[in-house]
C-alpha cells in the first residue's frame, strides 16, 4: 500500500508554483506533473486548486502568461514570473526556512528534554 | 490587467479560461492513455483528478478579483427581470419610496441652505455679530451708536461695522415710491467682504454728519428706476425730499434683515436723530469680521474687559451691561432651525413607514421563493452570496425610488418655500447641489438596505432539506412573526405622527380662541409716510398729521382712525424702563414696559376695553401735564392691588418730568397669541403722540403708523384712503397694509404650518400603515386557506373565520398603538420644547386620534378577512 500524502499547509501551494514557474514558462498541467514528480508523491496537490491558485497570483502580478504553441503544436498558456514574483519568491522562501529551522530548533530541543 | 479591462474581456477570458483547462483535461488523458489505459476510463480518470470542471472555473472567477462586479451585473440584470415580471409591485413600490425619498430630500435641502451651508460672503466662519446682554433684559440684539464708536476705535480683534433700519420716499426718479432703506456705516460692505459692482462703497470721510449726500441703491432698484444703466453712478436720487449722488450698487440679493432699496451713511442721520448721541438707545446692529490672527475666544475676553470700561465710565446707561459675539450664520437664522429638524423628523418617520411597508412586500416575496433559494442553497450557492443578490435587488428598488424621490423634489422645492409662512432666511439660496444629491443617494441606498435586511436574513442554510421536501405546501408560519413585528413598528409609527398633528391642532384651536387684548375685526393698518417736504418743516409735522387724521375720518366706510407706532403683532417694538419713584433702582433692575405713541383715537379703534380712569383726549397736548395710560399688568405689578390711576411714573426715557397714571386699560397681546405668554415685557403703557416733543417729531414722524376701524371690510377701503392721503404734493403713500385679522393669524403661521404638515405626513403615515396591515393579512390569511378549509370541513362559520383574521389584526394593532402611545409621548415632549404655547398631549388627543388609527386599520383587515371567509373549503382542501 502507498504511503498516506500529505495535506500541503496553507499557503504553501503558492510558493510551490512560484518555485516551479521560475524554471522557465511552463503550462499549467506541465506544473501540476512537476510539482507531482519532484514531490515524489509524499505532497498531495489537488489539481481542481491549482487553477485557481495560478488564477489568484496572475491577478496579483506575480505572474504574467502568454499563449504559446508547445512542442507537440497545441496552443497553451504559459506562465512565467515577474519581477515581483521573483522577489516575492526569495521572501517567502526565505520565510519557510526560517520557520523549518525554527520548528527544527523545538523538535530537538523535546527530544534533548526526553533523553 | 487593469480590473476594468478584465470586466470588459469577461468574455475572452471565459473562453481562454475553458481553453486551457480543456488543454489540461487533454494532456492528462493522453499521457494515462500513453500508460496503457482504455481512452474512455483515461477520461474519467483525468476528469476526476481536475475535480469538476464547473467549480474549478467557478474558483478561477473568484481569483480573478472582478467577481463582485461582475455578480453585480448578473444580479442587476436579475432583479430588473423580476421587477418587469411584476409591474405591480413594482410601481407600488417606487411610488411609495419616491414620496418618502422626496419629502425627505426637499427637508434636507432646505435644512442644508438655510442651516448647513456656509454664507455666501467669503471666510464666512470670520463674521460675527456683537450683541448685548444684561441680567434683566436679557438679550439685546441693539448696540448705542456712542458704544459702538468707542468698541470700534478700541478694539484689536475685531473690524466693525453698523447699521439700522429706514425708510422713505423716492420722488425722482420715477414716480413716487416708498421704499425700505438701511443706514450703514462706511466699514460694512468691506467688513463683509464684498463689493458694489458698479460703483464703490462708502468713504470712511462720506460717513460724517453734514458730508456730501451719497447713497448706494439696491440692483432691483437699478434695474426699476434707472434700467440698468451703468450712468447710474453719478445720477441724482430725490429720497425723503433730499438730492443724493448715487455711488453705488449693492450686489443683488444683498440683504440686510430684508432687502432694502436704499443705503444711506449711517453718521449722516446725526442731523435728525436724537438717539445717535444717547447711549441708551440701542437700536444699531453691529457685525464684526475678527481680525487676522484672532479668534472668536479672544474677541470675547476683549470685548467683556471694553463693556468693563464702559460700564465704569458710564454707569448710567452701561452698567450690567456685557457684549457677546455670536457667529453671524446663527444670528442670521434664528429659530427655523427647531422647526427644520422637527419637520425632517417628522418625514424621516414617514419614509421609515414606506421602508417597513416595502420590507414587508419583499418579505412575502421571500417566503414565496424559499423553495427556489434552497434549491439554490442544494446547488451550492452561498449565503453570502444570495444575501448579496436580496441586497441588490433591494437596493436598486432604493436607488430607482431614489431618482424619481430627487426628481419630485426638484419639482416642489419651489412651491414648498413660497409657502413657507413668513419669509424664511437665505430661502434665495435654496436649491439641490451635490450635498441634497448625496443626501438623497444616501438615504435611498440606505432604505434599500433597510427593507432588503429581512428578506436577505431568512435565506434557509439550514433545514434545507425540509423546506424542499415541504415542496408546495405552505411555510407561512415562518414569516409570521416578522410580519407581526412589521406592522405592529408601522402603527407605532403613525401613532406617533397622528397623536403630534393632534397634538398641534389641539394647540392651534386653543391659542386661537385666546382673546387678543382687542377687537381683531374690521381693523386695518399701514405704514405711511409723510411729504418729505413736511418733513423737512418740524412746525408743519402736527399740522401735517392733523389733517391726515381728518381726511380719512371722511373717507366712506372709515369709523375712526389714530396714529401708533406700534401694532400689536407687528414687527417693531420699543421697550423702556420706568420706575415708580424719583430715585431708580440700579439700572438692571428696573422693569421694562412696552411705551406705544398713539393719538386718542386709539382705544376705539383697537377696541381695547378701558378699566379705570380715561383714555388721552385734546387736551393733553404739549405743554400740559405728561400722562400715560397703562395696562392692567403694568397697574398690577408696580402699583399692586392699589389703584393705579392717579400715581406717577418716571420713564428715564421721556425726561426727568413724572407722567401722571390717568386711566388703566386692558392688556394686549403684542407679542403674538402664542408668544405673549412667554414674553419678557409684559407690561404696557401709552403715551400720547400731542406731547411728543418737538425735535422728536422728525424721528416719531418716520415710524408712525396709521389705523382705521371700518365698518365695511378693512380692506376695501385702502383704495380710497390712499387717494384721500395723497396730500398736495401727491408724495404721501400707505404702504405694508395689514388687517387686525391678519396680524393675528400670521402670528400663529409657524403652528399652522407645522400642523399642516404634520397633518399631511400623519395622514401619509396612515395610508401606509393600513397598506401595510391590508398586505400582511392578504398574504398570511392567503397562506392560511388551507388551514381555514380544514376548519371549516371541522364546522366552523364563515363568521368564526372573520373573528379569527379580524382577531389577528386587532392583537398587532392593539400593541402597536401601545408601543406608539408611549412614543408619542415621548415626541410630544420634544414639540413642547420646541414650538410656542405648546399644548401637552392630553387625553382628549389620543381619544380622537387613536380611534381614527383603529377603525382605519381594522378597515384594511376587513376585505383580507371577508376573503378568508369566503373560502370554499372543498377547493381548499383540494389545493394541498
Amino acid at each position: 500500500m502507498a504511503p498516506p500524502k500529505s495535506d500541503l499547509p496553507q499557503g504553501t501551494l503558492d510558493l510551490l508554483i512560484l518555485k516551479v514557474i521560475a524554471l522557465g514558462p511552463v503550462h499549467g498541467y506541465a506544473i501540476a506533473q512537476r510539482l507531482e514528480q519532484v514531490s515524489r508523491g509524499v505532497v498531495q496537490v489537488p489539481e481542481g486548486s491549482l487553477y485557481p491558485a495560478l488564477h489568484r497570483l496572475e491577478n496579483r502580478g506575480l505572474l504574467a502568461a502568454d499563449w504559446k504553441e508547445t512542442e507537440t503544436g497545441r496552443e497553451a498558456k504559459f506562465y512565467r514570473l515577474t519581477r515581483k514574483g521573483l522577489k516575492q519568491l526569495k521572501t517567502e522562501t526565505a520565510d519557510w526556512q526560517r520557520l523549518i529551522y525554527g520548528i527544527g530548533l523545538i523538535l530537538q530541543m523535546a527530544d534533548g528534554g526526553a533523553e | 490587467m487593469i480590473w476594468w479591462k478584465r470586466l470588459w474581456r469577461r468574455r475572452q477570458m471565459e473562453a481562454q479560461l475553458e481553453k486551457e483547462l480543456s488543454f489540461h483535461l487533454e494532456q492528462h488523458t493522453s499521457q494515462l492513455i500513453g500508460r496503457g489505459i482504455p481512452p474512455d476510463e483515461a477520461r474519467r480518470q483525468a476528469r476526476l483528478a481536475l475535480g469538476g470542471p464547473e467549480q474549478v472555473k467557478e474558483k478561477c472567477r473568484d481569483a480573478r478579483g472582478t467577481r463582485w462586479l461582475e455578480d453585480l451585473l448578473l444580479d442587476t440584470r436579475y432583479a430588473l427581470r423580476t421587477f418587469r415580471q411584476k409591474p405591480g409591485f413594482t410601481v407600488v413600490g417606487l411610488l411609495i419610496l419616491s414620496l418618502g425619498i422626496g419629502a425627505t430630500t426637499v427637508m434636507f435641502a432646505v435644512i442644508n441652505s438655510v442651516l448647513l451651508r456656509p454664507l455666501s460672503y467669503p471666510e464666512p466662519d470670520r463674521l460675527v455679530s456683537l450683541r448685548g446682554f444684561t441680567e434683566a433684559f436679557g438679550e439685546l440684539w441693539g448696540c448705542s451708536n456712542l458704544d459702538f464708536g468707542d468698541v470700534k476705535r478700541e478694539s484689536q480683534t475685531l473690524a466693525l461695522a453698523a447699521w439700522t433700519y429706514g425708510g422713505g420716499t423716492i420722488s425722482e426718479p420715477g414716480e413716487p415710491e416708498y421704499v425700505n432703506g438701511r443706514q450703514i456705516s462706511a466699514e460694512l460692505f468691506s467688513t463683509l467682504g464684498i463689493s458694489p459692482l458698479p460703483g464703490r462703497a462708502f468713504r470712511l470721510d462720506e460717513d460724517r454728519p453734514g458730508a456730501a449726500a451719497v447713497v448706494m441703491i439696491s440692483y432691483g432698484l437699478w434695474q426699476r428706476d434707472f434700467g440698468g444703466q451703468p450712468n447710474a453712478i453719478g445720477s441724482a436720487l430725490v429720497y425723503d425730499g433730499k438730492t443724493y449722488t448715487v455711488v453705488g450698487i449693492a450686489p443683488a440679493g444683498f440683504q440686510l434683515d430684508g432687502e432694502a432699496d436704499v443705503f444711506t451713511p449711517l453718521e449722516q442721520r446725526q442731523d435728525t436723530d436724537p438717539r445717535m448721541q444717547n447711549r441708551a438707545a440701542r437700536f444699531l446692529r453691529v457685525m464684526a469680521r475678527l481680525r487676522p490672527g484672532f479668534g472668536l475666544a479672544e474677541a470675547r475676553a476683549e470685548l467683556a474687559l471694553i463693556a468693563r470700561h464702559l460700564a465704569e465710565e458710564y454707569p448710567k446707561s452701561n452698567a450690567g451691561l456685557s457684549m457677546i459675539p455670536y457667529p453671524l450664520e446663527k444670528e442670521l437664522v434664528g429659530d427655523v432651525g427647531s422647526t427644520l429638524w422637527l419637520l425632517l423628523c417628522a418625514v424621516g418617520l414617514v419614509l421609515l413607514i414606506a421602508c417597513v411597508n416595502i420590507a414587508n412586500l419583499l418579505l412575502a416575496r421571500a417566503v414565496s421563493r424559499e423553495r427556489e433559494l434552497a434549491i439554490r442553497v442544494a446547488l451550492g450557492a452561498g449565503r453570502g452570496r444570495l444575501a448579496r443578490q436580496c441586497l441588490t435587488e433591494s437596493a436598486i428598488l432604493g436607488v430607482g425610488g431614489g431618482l424619481l424621490g430627487v426628481v419630485l423634489a426638484f419639482v416642489s422645492i419651489h412651491p414648498f418655500v413660497a409657502f413657507w409662512p413668513g419669509s424664511l432666511p437665505r430661502a434665495e439660496e435654496v436649491h439641490l447641489d451635490w450635498r441634497v444629491l448625496v443626501f438623497a443617494v444616501g438615504t435611498s441606498l440606505l432604505s434599500g438596505l433597510l427593507f432588503g435586511l429581512a428578506p436577505a436574513l431568512r435565506i434557509p442554510m439550514r433545514g434545507v432539506e425540509q423546506t424542499l421536501r415541504a415542496g408546495a405546501r405552505s411555510i407561512a408560519g415562518s414569516s409570521r412573526r416578522l410580519h407581526s413585528a412589521f406592522v405592529i413598528s408601522e402603527i407605532a409609527l403613525a401613532v406617533v405622527l397622528l397623536v403630534s398633528a393632534g397634538m398641534l391642532g389641539h394647540t392651534l384651536l386653543a391659542l386661537s380662541s385666546l382673546d387678543p387684548g382687542f377687537n381683531l375685526h374690521n381693523v386695518m393698518a399701514a405704514h405711511f409716510a409723510l411729504s418729505p417736504g413736511t418733513l423737512a418743516n418740524p412746525g408743519k409735522v402736527r399740522e401735517a398729521w392733523q389733517d391726515v387724521l381728518d381726511r380719512a375720518r371722511r373717507v366712506p366706510g372709515v369709523e375712526s382712525v389714530a396714529l401708533a407706532d406700534i401694532i400689536p403683532m407687528r414687527k417693531g417694538e420699543n421697550s423702556v424702563p420706568y420706575w415708580t419713584t424719583a430715585t431708580p433702582p440700579p439700572p438692571d433692575q428696573e422693569p421694562i414696559a412696552l411705551a406705544s405713541c398713539v393719538t386718542p383715537g386709539y382705544l376705539k379703534v383697537m377696541g381695547i376695553p378701558l378699566r379705570q380712569g380715561r383714555f388721552f383726549n385734546e387736551h393733553d397736548r404739549i405743554g400740559s401735564e405728561p400722562v400715560v395710560v397703562v395696562d392692567e399688568n403694568l397697574a398690577q405689578h408696580a402699583f399692586g392691588s392699589k389703584d393705579a390711576v392717579g400715581k406717577r411714573i418716571w420713564i428715564p426715557a421721556m425726561g426727568t418730568t413724572p407722567a401722571l397714571v390717568v386711566g388703566i386699560v386692558g392688556h394686549v397681546r403684542q407679542w403674538g397669541l402664542a408668544a405673549d405668554d412667554q414674553s419678557r415685557v409684559r407690561d404696557q403703557m401709552y403715551y400720547p403722540f400731542a406731547q411728543v416733543p418737538a425735535p422728536l417729531l422728525h424721528f416719531f414722524s418716520s415710524i408712525m403708523s396709521f389705523a382705521a376701524r371700518t365698518t365695511i371690510p378693512p380692506l376695501n377701503v385702502v383704495e380710497p384712503l390712499s387717494r384721500e392721503l395723497r396730500g398736495v404734493a401727491g408724495d404721501q403713500a400707505l404702504y405694508e397694509v395689514h388687517t387686525m385679522e391678519q396680524l393675528v393669524s400670521a402670528s400663529l403661521a409657524r403652528q399652522r404650518f407645522l400642523l399642516l404638515l404634520f397633518g399631511v405626513f400623519a395622514g401619509l403615515a396612515l395610508l401606509l400603515a393600513c397598506i401595510g396591515i391590508y398586505g400582511v393579512l392578504a398574504y398570511l390569511t392567503g397562506q392560511r386557506v388551507p388551514e381555514i378549509g380544514v376548519r371549516m370541513t371541522l364546522g366552523a362559520k364563515p363568521l368564526d373565520v372573520m373573528r379569527l383574521v379580524l382577531g389577528e389584526s386587532l392583537v398587532m394593532i392593539c400593541v402597536g398603538v401601545g408601543v406608539g402611545i408611549v412614543a408619542a409621548l415621548a415626541a410630544g415632549r420634544i414639540l413642547n420644547r420646541l414650538v410656542e404655547g405648546m399644548r401637552p398631549a392630553d387625553l382628549s388627543t389620543f381619544a380622537i386620534t387613536i380611534p381614527v388609527l383603529v377603525i382605519a386599520a381594522l378597515f384594511a383587515s376587513f376585505v383580507p378577512a371577508r376573503r378568508a371567509s369566503r373560502v370554499d373549503p372543498v377547493s381548499a382542501l383540494r389545493q394541498q
